[in-house]
């Protein structure tokens, strides 16, 4: 079976988002003094061929900890489908 | 026999030449070695320079870990032999693990180009043991990502073992404790932001590199000989 992933990385509470900060920064002189707590990430989406949707999520995961997110500073999220890639 | 160093490439390294020229000058023989290579030759030290391995794409040094190269890296580590991260060499070796922390976007997402003021703050490395503590150096920075991070725990490890080597006067990104340069347990692997190939010359505005890298070959010939 195919199952689609997106692993979203963000910086782990605590550790500094310069760019979150400067965003957030940015915001009023567009009008948005209303936003607050900007963070910055980024997000992967691959596909995962496995059996079944446990075997794709632990194989997910692991490439999230391995090599998507550093987890001296990062944490990651996974959200998997059952499909393909759009 | 001049003391060998193999300066590794990735593909988009671009400090290679600049630390070859630095190691012959000071009568060394820098040699390059290609990130391909699953072995190494019969070196002396190594160093892993400056510059963009893989594109630092994902992160810098996120996708360098997994060159070939690097499991001789370690083994040379593991061994005792000196080994020196140099700005994005810095970045690979904590990503591979054989130093602490990470380095992190600079404060105020500034990207920095200019030399600084360092502190030799321990004697405790390849690089810094024929260096009085508490020397001023002046070596340029070059990076985007710099801002030493690491656990509250690491560095109380840091600093309690004598680990952290360099400090800037003036935190010019933001690193956790002013860290400039660390070294791992043993003292044989050390890395730092600033780059020391760069003021070997006074026609570059300083020759403060000179000290650090005489100490590196100086190690590395004393590995050779025991």
């Amino acid at each position: 079976m195919r199952f689609v992933a997106r692993v979203e990385v963000s910086l782990r509470p605590g550790i500094a988002d310069p760019e979150g900060e400067t965003i957030e920064r940015a915001l009023p002189a567009l009008g948005f003094d209303e936003v607050h707590d900007v963070r910055a990430g980024r997000s992967f989406r691959f596909s995962v061929e496995a059996d079944d949707e446990a075997a794709a999520r632990a194989r997910a995961e692991e490439l999230a900890h391995r090599l998507l997110a550093n987890p001296v500073i990062e944490q990651s999220h996974l959200e998997l489908a059952v499909g393909t890639s759009d | 026999m001049a003391t060998r160093v193999g300066v590794v490439v990735f593909p988009g390294t671009n400090c290679e030449h600049d630390v070859v020229a630095a190691v012959d000058g000071l009568g060394g023989r820098g040699e390059l070695v290609w990130h391909g290579q699953e072995r190494l030759d019969d070196f002396d030290a190594l160093v892993l320079p400056g510059g963009f391995a893989h594109g630092d794409y994902l992160r810098p040094g996120a996708l360098a870990r997994f060159s070939p190269v690097m499991g001789a890296v370690a083994r040379f580590a593991a061994d005792g032999g000196p080994v020196v991260g140099v700005c994005n060499g810095f970045q690979v070796l904590t990503e591979a693990g054989l130093l602490p922390g990470a380095l992190q976007k600079n404060v105020r997402l500034r990207f920095l180009c200019t030399p600084v003021a360092l502190v030799v703050t321990s004697g405790r490395s390849v690089l810094t043991r024929d260096v009085p503590v508490g020397t001023t150096l002046r070596v340029p920075i070059n990076h985007f990502l710099g801002s030493y991070v690491c656990d509250r725990s690491t560095l109380e490890e840091l600093r309690a073992e004598d680990r952290v080597v360099l400090r800037y006067k003036e935190n010019p990104n933001g690193s956790v404790d002013d860290i400039a340069g660390i070294t791992n347990g043993a003292g044989n692997v050390v890395g730092l932001m600033p780059h020391p190939e760069r003021a070997t010359s006074e026609l570059l505005g300083s020759t403060d590199g000179v000290p650090l890298l005489r100490s590196l070959l100086d190690s590395a010939t004393g590995a050779r000989a025991a």
